[in-house]
């Protein structure tokens, strides 16, 4: 049967949502080998987290160089790997680092790459939306080994009793791979809000907050929302950059997209519009979000959004 | 210190995008040079500007390179009108419907052959949008890779470069000996518009056109045919269902609130 490998994205201590929905990509080809990079010792915690998904076996390479020298130490145990497993296809999750991950890997392993797949087959071919989701292209990589990275929530994981079998594997890493050295490392500051890219519902504010998030945030307390901004909002320093919702910033599809005071220009839209509901709120009735918008309410939202959050309240009440 | 950019020119990132036999229509739309990458002009403009003050010719250079159609240069020409010193455009026919793995190959050997200490990037193409250029740069080079920096401290007599590395999963502090490849986020920093008199003194600037048998690279490797992958099917989305538009006259929240509801959005 065909290997799929794909690597467990972690923090170090805690692995992220992706390694359960890789999985279940991986599953459709062949069996689903799962990849752990990490520190002398974190390994095993790492693995315990991974049960109750559908990865068959468990491949932890513990080297405290990986974390210490960046994404190159990343691609050379990761290649140590494919030449040990000799797999069909090796997958990641679209990040900054997944994505730098897979082009390097694809050269070193001389195999062709293909980035922010939604979708992956059994015939190893993928699905992307590109432009800003104005079209879907299904692509295939026709030289080596397919090396793909999939965006967060694209499937649902699938869940499996039995537990994966669990190896470890030694790899050393060479000098031409230590050339950066990480001094300092920082964990991202996190409110209490789900992830942008991971979320099932956003809301975004843009110019017509005029600054003042709160009510946008309000809402997004309410409804477990993240809290997305547009290029407008960003630049002009009322909300971090790491919050841009658009074509040169962060690209989401969640169930529910709710934006406020966002005029809608393609600019923001190639970074929504395949979110499956969109709801807008914004004063001027000719704005473009309107257009995509699956319920629209021309008004301000300083006086909609409070009052839809009362509404909402005594509802649950 | 030589530095050199890679930059690109992209369909104007504010016009609509259409695809024609699985490849992105260029030719319906403004071309512009990236967004992304005058980001990393700014930069580069910002460490050699000090270093080459009161100087009578200056001994840091920054170099933009671009891989395109003919017309490529007039995005070049912005980034010379910003202040870079000179261009190298690789342009051949047969490059069109490069993929990652040829546009990584034709830069490298670019920038081999010039000779540089450092070389800059933007994040990502506004088109592609697929943010591996730089790394697959760095694996093809064998350069250090410091990229997404929010902020780049380069010391050119030690040479070496410290940066910030700043992504979804936090801040690391990063650095490593020349040569290096940089990329730049858009937070670090904000390019300047070019000044009447950088725009004339750009007309003069050089731009070197090559040919792919000037640098070395056969057309085998490079276009649709050396591409690794391929378009199987491409498809405009379909549009969008006419939702409800209404006016708040004072229940807008409210009527939002039970829409979210009666759909069991939240």
């Amino acid at each position: 049967m065909a290997n799929i490998l794909f690597l467990v994205d972690h923090d170090g201590s805690k692995v992220a949502k992706t390694p359960g929905e890789l999985a279940t990509f991986a599953k459709r080809a062949g069996s689903a080998i799962g990849v752990i990079l990490a520190n002398n010792g974190a390994g095993d915690a790492l693995a315990a987290q991974l049960s109750g998904t559908e990865i068959d076996r468990l491949i932890v390479v513990e080297n405290d160089e990986i974390s210490k020298h960046g994404i190159a130490a990343a691609v050379s145990a990761l290649a140590q790997v494919v030449a040990k497993e000799k797999p069909e296809a090796i997958l990641v999750a679209s990040s900054a680092r997944g994505k730098e991950i897979a082009g390097r890997l694809a050269l070193r392993i001389a195999g062709g790459v293909i980035t922010d797949a939604t979708d992956f087959r059994s015939d190893l071919s993928t699905t992307q939306s590109v432009f800003g989701g104005s079209f879907t292209v299904n692509a295939k990589v026709k030289v080596g080994t397919p090396v793909i990275s999939i965006r967060p929530s694209s499937i649902e994981a699938g869940v499996a009793s039995a537990a994966a079998s669990i190896e470890k594997l030694e790899v050393s890493i060479e000098a031409k791979d230590k050339t950066v050295t990480i001094s300092n490392s920082q964990p991202p500051v996190k409110g209490g809000r789900p992830d942008l890219t991971e979320a099932k519902i956003v809301i975004s504010g843009g110019r017509g907050t005029n600054g003042n998030f709160a009510e946008v945030e309000a809402m997004a307390d309410l409804i477990g929302a993240a809290v997305g901004a547009s290029r407008a909002a960003t630049d002009a320093g009322w909300y971090p950059h790491t919050h841009q919702v658009g074509q040169t910033g962060k690209t989401v599809s969640p169930q529910l997209y709710i934006a406020c005071g966002i005029s809608g220009a393609i600019q923001h839209r190639a970074g929504m519009q395949t979110s499956k509901t969109i709801v807008a709120i914004n004063k001027d009735p000719e704005a473009p979000i309107f257009d995509l918008a699956d319920f629209g309410v021309v008004g301000d939202l300083f006086a909609v959004l409070p009052q839809a959050r009362e509404a909402l309240k005594a509802k649950r009440a | 210190m030589k530095i050199a950019i890679c930059v690109k020119q992209v369909p104007d990132s504010w016009a609509e995008k259409k695809m024609v036999n699985g490849r992105l229509d260029r030719e319906s739309v403004d071309a512009v040079l990236n967004d992304l990458d005058e980001y990393a002009i700014e930069e580069a403009l910002r460490i050699v500007e000090p270093l080459n003050e009161g100087k009578e010719s200056p001994e840091h250079t920054i170099t933009l390179i671009s891989m395109g159609p003919e017309r490529t240069t007039e995005a070049i020409r912005k980034g010379l009108s910003m202040g870079a010193d000179g261009g190298v455009l690789v342009s051949d026919p047969a490059l069109a419907g490069s993929d990652a793995v040829a546009t990584a190959k034709v830069l490298s050997k670019v920038i081999q052959d010039g000779g540089f200490d450092l070389v800059f990037c933007g994040t990502e193409s506004t088109d592609a949008r697929m943010s591996v250029i730089p790394a697959m740069l760095a694996e093809s080079l064998g350069w250090a890779q410091l990229t997404f920096a929010g902020s780049v401290k380069v010391d050119a007599g030690a040479k070496s470069v410290e940066i910030a590395r700043m992504t979804e999963s936090g801040v690391e502090t990063m650095s490593a000996a020349f040569p290096c490849i940089v990329s730049v986020i858009e937070k670090i920093n904000e390019p300047r518009y070019p000044s009447f008199k950088g725009i004339m003194a750009a007309k003069k600037k050089p731009i070197e056109t090559k040919a792919l048998a000037d640098i070395g690279v056969s057309s085998g490797e490079v276009g649709t045919t050396g591409a690794w992958s391929e378009v199987l099917e491409a498809q405009p989305r379909p549009p969008r269902d006419k939702g409800v538009k209404l006016e708040d006259s004072g229940d807008g929240g409210t009527k939002l609130a039970d829409y979210l509801l009666e759909k069991r959005l939240v």
